[in-house]
């Protein structure tokens, strides 16, 4: 256990999906449990690969979809990891029984949390969102620098091995880039935000690469300042996904842009997953399986009443 | 005349599309409207006119339009008489967002762009323009990283979600005439939409690979005046309509008014002449995307490093379109190694 909280005992959760995602994310569970209790894993299919995995980890599973666990009333938190459409359905279910979703869908069903953000402002929501993997991994940079000096304008570019996007992504990218857009303004602080997506099929294939465009209000900033925030924000994001690296900047530059010429900062990152059950090149669903168990993580703990919370 | 029928191809002019690159996307309004209408007398059919990224495609990683590329839009749509305006929208930058705003400006046609080997994110923007009763094409770049059978796999996946044409892309302008040729063949081989051409001159080849293109059976080909496009710019559409019209081929084209548009419209307003200079031959020899040169140019000379440099590294990682932000990344490693190696 890394969390040094003083909650004492362990709130049951469930998994819904046993899918890649699922899967990945019942290992972060197993691995670092923290106030958590893995009580089941919910598919539909009962030969799936990750039905089988989570037997063999000694975990319940049931291929009956999510009645089982509106039946059990210990469960206190559910993970979503089937589709926006299931999520959509499934949503208004958990809330009437009780429980807290954390949706790793982009449903956006309740308001979208960045761990290192804006955990603290939802923990009394019965549902949050993790928007995209692009903006768990780019929000982040735009947020440091929105704690140092208002910005104006942000734009991210994240760059996905072929390999790891789904057929989910893949036939509604828009959504992809609206959602991160999006999360680029409500918590990246962003009076406007922007979002590319490119596939690459390199062989071997590529680790997720996100570059982030921060364009600040004023035309000064104080330059230091600004590498701090992004440092400290980097290293806290750091403690969830290790493989989380800023590979070059913040660097400063000077661009042409509907404002004028303005000072813009650009940060290069890289993120490698775990290898928990996906590739390690898959850092984009990594990060959204290790923010998804930082935030069942801080809502446990707030069920607990431990005293603060460390997101 | 049924068995000697007169070979026809269609020619879609760019310059306002693939030129936005090389004018680092500073075109006006009074400019686009000179060069549609241009293209328009001269019997062009089909102009593309957006930015060079695609719809949306204004930004720090591609550069701002300095003006909003609906208006353009607009512009053009609103001085040609015959032709028609087509735009290029690139899943994961534009979106339906955009397209459905540019129909209400007066496209035509969408061309929808993938890398090579990603035809499956275009189908939600397929679908929508077939709704929306636009001419689609597809657009599968740099075709040169894959042989004839993946490009025919995903030019029939871009036919299953309505593709009229689907076009064999360029983009690194790193074909050969047997390259394009193989390509052109497969393709027409596999698919019944028609098939479609479009060449940089990296190499100094763009003509005769959309000639060895149109001999495997093309039926469209993309040109831009003076070859106003990225890298070194692509097959010039006056030359184009020189050539075919020796040729016997059919183009709906007046050639001469074309060479007058080249000298006279688009000559005077561009900044350089894209051509095969060094920087664009290595472009075309690394297999690069094209668009990289100017952001290249500007990242090597910023962080003090040999573009081509540059050029190699990015196409040993395997950048593909759209990867601009790798352009400064890189020149920022390969700075760091050269430092590093002198201290």
């Amino acid at each position: 256990m890394s969390e040094d909280g003083k909650a004492e005992g362990k709130v049951k959760v469930a998994i819904v999906g046993s899918g890649n995602i699922g899967t990945d994310l019942m290992y972060k569970l197993l691995e670092e449990p923290g106030h958590m209790e893995l009580a089941i894993v919910a598919g539909v299919e009962p030969e799936s690969e990750g039905l089988k995995r989570a037997r063999d980890e000694g975990i319940e599973t049931t291929h009956e979809g999510i009645q089982p666990v509106l039946d059990d009333p210990e469960i206190k938190i559910v993970f979503e990891a089937t589709s926006a459409k299931a999520h959509m359905q499934n949503a208004p279910k958990y809330k009437e029984a009780g429980k807290i979703a954390v949706d790793l869908t982009p449903a956006a069903q309740g308001p979208y949390v960045v761990p290192v953000a804006n955990l603290t402002e939802h923990l009394d929501e019965d549902n949050v969102n993790l928007m995209t993997c692009g903006a768990q991994a780019t929000t982040p940079m735009a947020y440091a620098v929105s704690k140092v000096t208002p910005v104006r304008y942000a734009e991210m570019v994240s760059t996905v091995a072929s390999l790891s996007a789904g057929m989910g992504t893949r036939q509604n990218i828009d959504e992809f880039t609206f959602t991160t857009a999006r999360g680029l303004e409500e918590i990246g602080g962003a009076e406007e935000g922007k979002a590319i997506i490119i596939l690459n099929p390199a062989d071997p294939p590529l680790i997720m690469r996100n570059t982030v465009y921060v364009v600040p209000e004023n035309d000064e900033v104080d330059e230091d300042e600004i590498t701090s925030s992004v440092n400290e924000v980097v290293s806290e994001v750091q403690k969830a996904v290790p493989g989380y690296q800023l590979k070059n900047g913040p660097t400063f530059d000077k661009r042409d842009t509907p404002w004028g010429e303005k000072p813009v900062i650009m940060m290069f990152l890289e993120v490698e997953g775990a290898g928990h059950f996906l590739p390690k090149y898959s850092g984009n669903l990594d990060i959204m399986t290790a923010a998804a168990r930082k935030v069942g993580e801080g809502f446990a703990r707030h069920l607990l009443g431990a005293e603060e919370v460390v997101a | 005349m049924t068995p000697d029928a007169k070979r026809t191809v269609r020619i879609t002019d760019t310059s306002l599309r693939d030129g936005s690159h090389a004018m680092s996307h500073q075109f006006t309004a009074e400019q686009v409207r000179e060069v549609a209408r241009a293209l328009d007398e001269a019997g062009v059919q089909v102009i593309e006119c957006n930015h060079g990224d695609g719809l949306a495609g204004s930004s720090i990683q591609y550069g701002f339009s300095r003006e909003s590329e609906m208006d353009l839009i607009s512009e053009a749509a609103n001085v040609c008489e015959q032709a028609r305006i087509a735009a290029l929208l690139l899943p994961g930058v534009g979106t339906i967002e955009q397209l459905k705003e540019a129909v209400k400006r007066g496209i035509g046609v969408l061309r929808i762009a993938t890398h090579c080997t990603e035809a499956d994110i275009s189908q939600e923007h397929f679908e929508m323009a077939k709704e929306l009763d636009l001419e689609a094409v597809g657009f599968l770049m740099m075709a040169h990283m894959r042989g004839p059978e993946v490009l025919v796999e995903q030019a029939k996946l871009m036919e299953s979600y309505g593709a009229d044409c689907v076009y064999i892309v360029d983009s690194a302008g790193a074909m050969l005439p047997k390259d394009a040729a193989e390509r052109a063949e497969a393709m027409k081989e596999g698919l019944d939409c028609q098939v479609g051409f479009h060449a940089h001159d990296n190499l100094g080849v763009g003509i005769g690979n959309s000639l060895a293109a149109l001999e495997a059976g093309a039926d469209q080909l993309d040109g831009s005046l003076r070859g106003l496009g990225a890298g070194a710019g692509n097959a010039k559409t006056e030359l184009l309509a020189a050539v075919l019209d020796k040729m016997g081929v059919e183009t709906g084209l007046d050639a001469f008014k074309l060479m007058d548009a080249a000298e006279y419209t688009i000559a005077p307003m561009m900044p350089f002449e894209p051509m095969p200079d060094r920087d664009s031959i290595s472009i075309g020899y690394a297999g690069v995307y094209s668009t990289f040169l100017l952001h290249a140019k500007r990242a090597a000379e910023r962080y003090d490093v040999d573009v081509r440099e540059i050029m190699v590294e990015l196409g040993r990682r395997e950048a593909v379109a759209g990867q601009e932000d790798w352009v400064i990344d890189v020149a920022m490693d390969v700075a760091k190694e050269k430092e590093g190696a002198a201290s």
